[in-house]
């Protein structure tokens, strides 16, 4: 092979450091509460892409396991905080 | 192969940081919604996508079924917090005249 694939996807993974980092701002910052859960939605986001890219840069398939388990936790946070938020303005 | 899935992962990445940077730059709650939960979609099944082509996984199955979790369920979670952040009052941008908020009978009690 020409090109080291694991340093190509190392520099991949630092380049993802900084989107978590912007995502992060936004959750500290976000003046709102539903600007800190879309913030959480992006984070959780970012966390499965990590998963898949350190399965490639390990080679452990057990990886894209942990990817896809993460987006199902994402799916049920993200509808539990939406149920919150609106029980929350109701009451 | 390897080469194509080194592009598409590359694709992902950028699409995610485009995202991120929507995120911090989108005046109001429902804009960075969209673009986090659009480019963030996009990106992260391409990054998947191109994680499974590289050839270096050796079961590369699950990575499909969460493609198929990811593109189903992000949307929906998106639909639902985007409702969530309408009925909570919280302030939008360029929303002076809302009629929805008039309509008794929609359900969503903004005023």
């Amino acid at each position: 092979m020409a090109f080291d694939l694991s340093a190509i996807v190392w520099g991949m993974m630092a380049m993802l450091c900084l989107v978590t980092g912007l995502a992060a701002w936004r959750m500290l910052r976000g003046p709102t509460s539903a600007d800190r859960f879309v913030a959480f939605d992006m984070l959780t986001a970012v966390a499965v892409a990590f998963s898949a890219l350190i399965a490639v840069a390990s080679g452990r398939s057990g990886f894209l396991d942990v990817a896809l388990v993460l987006s199902l936790v994402n799916f049920v946070a993200t509808a539990a905080f939406a149920l919150f938020l609106e029980r929350k303005t109701r009451s | 192969m390897t080469v194509l899935g080194l592009i598409l992962m590359g694709a992902g990445v950028l699409f995610l940081l485009v995202a991120a940077i929507g995120l911090v730059r989108l005046p109001d709650a429902l804009q960075r919604m969209h673009s986090a939960t659009k480019a963030g979609t996009l990106g992260t099944a391409l990054v998947i996508l191109g994680a499974m082509l590289t050839g270096e996984v050796a079961r590369p199955q699950s990575g499909l079924l969460a493609i198929i979790f990811l593109l189903v369920t992000l949307p929906l979670g998106a639909q639902l917090l985007g409702r969530a952040t309408y009925v909570a009052r919280t302030p939008l941008e360029g929303l002076e005249d809302d009629p929805l908020a008039e309509d008794e009978g929609s359900g969503l009690t903004r005023k």
